[in-house]
């Protein structure tokens, strides 16, 4: 029998670019189970992701129920895209979902950057999209490490056993 | 699956989890935890996994963030305990299948 070498994953480096709910979550779930697995990982926050570690954002973040086929109303009826424009449906909607994940006993956005830190992940935000959002470090989770380049961030993905995810 | 640990034979599963806790002792515990990588085995460490055993036997899921908010460790000392794994590997010592859990 041939025996082939396991070759596990060492680091990876996850890009969240959007600021819905569902994205940043995503990109917080794939972090924290790195960590959890003993994987290096770096966390990299740019464009509208940059919600999801701005403080005054970060837990508050919405769901969008205009243009989301998968949307569904509680008992699974298609979600119609003219409710979901009216004022307040969005904020609704939202709140509902972040209480059902809470149910489930998912972190709230700033509880969970710090199980990501506590573990040794690093988080870091884009320059470039720091500096287009008028946004300084400030502005940002304590938990955020640094606000890099594109360039720095390509340094911190380097190993033959690292992966980049874009959320 | 039967395996030799620490001069007792116990049933363990394709990971090395035990099957049967009734089965563990202290010294599986240590003797998995050289295995993983920690060198000692603390009377915290202890702690952490008695309460471990406490939640399975409740049937009781395990996150780390659960852990985290046990009163028992927080989450920073429970990766330092436990590196490289702390659900996974603190779990395998204390016994206990390996959690399912995602977050």
């Amino acid at each position: 029998m041939e025996t082939k070498e396991k070759k596990p994953l060492e680091k990876v480096c996850i890009i969240c670019a959007k600021g819905n709910l569902e994205d940043v979550y995503a990109s917080l779930v794939m972090a924290n189970g790195a960590v959890m697995e003993g994987i290096e990982t770096n966390l990299f926050f740019t464009f509208f992701g940059l919600e999801g570690i701005t403080k005054k954002s970060m837990n508050h973040l919405h769901t969008a129920t205009t243009g989301n086929p998968a949307m569904k109303m509680p008992g699974g009826i298609p979600f119609p895209t003219m409710l979901g424009g009216l004022p307040g449906v969005e904020s609704a909607v939202s709140s509902m979902m972040r209480k059902q994940m809470d149910e489930l006993g998912m972190p709230p956005v700033d509880e969970f950057l710090e199980m990501i830190t506590a573990g040794g992940g690093m988080i870091y935000a884009c320059k470039l999209a720091v500096d287009m959002f008028k946004l300084s470090k400030e502005d940002l989770s304590e938990e955020v490490t640094d606000i890099i380049t594109i360039g720095e961030f390509y340094e911190l993905c380097d190993g033959d056993r690292t992966q980049i995810i874009f959320t | 699956m039967e395996k030799v640990i620490a001069g007792k034979s116990v049933d363990v599963d394709t990971n090395g989890y035990l099957t049967d806790l009734s089965q563990w002792n202290k010294d599986i515990a240590i003797e998995i935890g050289n295995e993983e990588g920690i060198n000692e085995v603390t009377p915290k460490h202890f702690e952490v996994l008695t309460y471990l055993q406490e939640q399975y036997k409740k049937d009781i899921a395990l996150t780390i963030r659960g852990v985290g908010k046990s009163g028992v460790v927080d989450i920073k000392e429970l990766y330092t305990l436990f590196p490289k794994g702390p659900l996974k590997i603190s779990s395998k010592m204390a016994g206990i299948p390996r959690p399912k859990s995602c977050i």
